[in-house]
């Protein structure tokens, strides 16, 4: 079953095409990335599927809800962690969390949601401190843990791990996983760690200039490069090429004890290489395995690594930090 | 519909605590309406003659209007920082409706201004104000439309700014001529008819006009004018900003 389908999508900034004709199409419990540079229209497409901005061109349904016609039963159905923040400061997490819950309806058991939810972005102990304490991490998965308050059906994450440490990191990825697995939910989610994405999404979209450029799962995306390589040590290297050729495998290059395949799903072939090896009676010092990431399907398709764009993003969250500092101190 | 009800009694409470919590905001909202009454009021005491009362008597209703307009005022304004620090975009995209959005902060805002209206009035009290206590209730009733009016307004003119610099524009050239033109200090009769007719215009003159008759139990303006002009302009504000508030995109 679609959960979320979207058909031309299009959005237009003073002639600019933000949002250039977007189809998708994302199954109930998948997780499904958005990655592309800055200014893709990543965050402009999040926007029109949450309801904020209304599309020039173009429909979108989640849950069967139209986008347009239907926003209330859309917003039900969503949650949202914004790139930007979007706490009350003067507030306490509690609070904060306490006025989500009723906006959305949120009532049965409050108490004991509220301690599960904290306690998974391990704010617990600090539930009663005013946000404008708290470091920009904390109120980052404050801000998650809001988004997952009232169970929504989909979970729209824009940058949600951005400028956090490794250890929340992962923890939150658990804890989406577990959500997907327990009740069902779909997420949504842009990211600049590659690696994450990777690991996590079922599917990835990659967009650049408002279009849909790749659209798939890793694997396939990354297969699609032509494959992985394995790199066997040894002394042998002719004897092991000319045996391995028999499993259908040859060699891309081949040096001094030292002899490549280029090979699809190179894991899957190790054994095999191995079995080889032992039944020849060739001795392998070493085997190594390259698999294309998903920062060389990105380079392939946009000319850019990842990474230059990682670091404009957190530059830029950098100066929005500073910036909101700056109106803090120009407030008290 | 029940959880809209939830929403506007949450946002309410969100404005009360946020007043509360920040105490130089309590303090310096009555700092200005003391000087008025302490300095202003007793100075021109002796100078002043209105017939029928003291100046510090004739001048507590009109400081009454002008605390809750500024403070008024002032909470519905805040709807620009709630843009600016992004908390605006979490109610947005909330299931609730823009009206219960709308109504909440214009409950909050509307109740923070009534308690430093009833601040002022002990204080005017304490300085020896002669109020009658008898037509408190109806005295409340219309703090609250003037407030929720004034709320209104902030929230209609928040709407429309992108960030508080123009804020100081609204304070110098809206706020301060509606105060100054309201009969607030001075006894319309003894003002210049050009001037007079400017202040017929002005709603807050008809507040003032309305708090001096319960205060006092007399005014120029008959009472069910002032009534009607404050129905009609709590009407009107409101229904601006509501339309004005339901197109911000985010």
């Amino acid at each position: 079953m679609k959960i979320i389908h979207t058909s031309e999508l299009t959005k237009t900034y003073n002639g600019l095409h933000a949002v250039d004709g977007v189809s998708i199409a994302v199954d109930k419990g998948e997780i499904f990335g958005l990655l592309g540079p800055n200014g893709a229209g990543k965050t402009t497409l999040i926007s029109m599927l949450v309801t904020m901005r209304k599309p020039d061109k173009g429909t979108a349904s989640i849950n069967g809800h139209s986008i347009s016609k239907e926003p209330a039963e859309v917003r039900r159905d969503i949650g949202i962690v914004f790139q930007d923040p979007s706490l009350d400061e003067e507030l306490t997490a509690s609070e904060n969390l306490e006025l989500h819950a009723a906006m959305y309806g949120v009532r049965k058991n409050l108490k004991g949601i509220m301690h599960d939810v904290l306690s998974l972005v391990g704010l617990e102990d600090r539930k009663n401190s005013q946000v404008k304490t708290f470091s920009g991490g904390m109120r980052r998965r404050l801000e998650i843990a809001r988004g997952l308050l009232h169970h929504p059906k989909v979970l729209f994450l824009d940058e949600p791990t951005l400028g956090l440490d490794p250890q929340t990191r992962a923890a939150i990825w658990d804890y989406i996983k577990k959500l997907r697995k327990e009740h069902g939910m779909t997420i949504v989610l842009t990211t600049h760690y590659m690696e994450e994405a990777d690991n996590i999404c079922d599917r990835v979209a990659i967009i650049d200039h408002g279009k849909i450029i790749a659209l798939g799962k890793p694997e396939e995306l990354k297969s699609s490069l032509g494959g992985d390589t394995v790199t066997v040590v040894t002394k042998e290297t002719r004897k092991l090429a000319n045996a391995v050729r028999r499993l259908g495998i040859s060699e891309c290059s081949l040096h001094d004890g030292k002899i490549t395949f280029c090979v699809k799903s190179g894991e899957k072939q190790i054994p095999g290489i191995i079995g080889m090896a032992k039944e020849k009676r060739i001795r392998i010092s070493s085997v190594s395995l390259h698999k294309p990431t998903l920062d060389d399907v990105f380079l392939s398709y946009t000319g850019k690594t990842i990474r230059e764009e990682e670091a404009s993003a957190l530059d830029s969250m950098r100066m929005r930090r500073t910036m909101r500092m700056r109106r803090t101190g120009m407030r008290r | 519909m029940n959880h809209e009800i939830s929403a506007i009694v949450s946002l309410w409470k969100r404005e009360v605590i946020r007043f509360f919590r920040a105490k130089s905001r309590v303090i310096g909202t009555l700092g200005f309406p003391f000087f008025f009454l302490a300095v202003l009021g007793t100075g021109l005491n002796s100078v002043m003659s209105i017939p029928g009362s003291s100046y510090n008597d004739f001048m507590t209703p009109g400081i009454l209007a002008m605390v809750l307009m500024f403070g008024s005022v002032f909470s519905g304004v805040i709807v620009i920082m709630d843009r600016q620090f992004g908390f605006l975009k979490e109610t947005l995209v909330a299931p609730v409706s823009r009206i219960s959005i709308i109504a909440g902060k214009s409950l909050g805002g509307a109740t923070t201004a009534m308690f430093q209206g009833l601040l002022m009035l002990g204080i005017a009290m304490l300085l020896g104000a002669d109020i009658r206590l008898e037509t408190i209730p109806l005295v409340l009733a219309f703090m609250a439309i003037v407030s929720l009016s004034f709320v209104s307004l902030g929230i209609a003119i928040a709407s429309m700014m992108e960030d508080m610099h123009g804020f100081q524009l609204v304070v110098n050239f809206l706020i301060m001529p509606m105060f100054v033109l309201s009969g607030a200090l001075f006894p319309l009769e003894s003002a210049p008819e050009m001037i007079r007719n400017i202040s017929y215009l002005d709603p807050l003159t008809y507040a003032v006009e309305a708090f001096r008759f319960l205060l006092h139990g007399s005014s120029q303006m008959p009472i069910l004018l002032s009534t009607g002009v404050l129905v009609v302009f709590l009407l009107s504000t409101t229904y601006t900003a509501a339309y004005l508030f339901s197109r911000i995109e985010d």
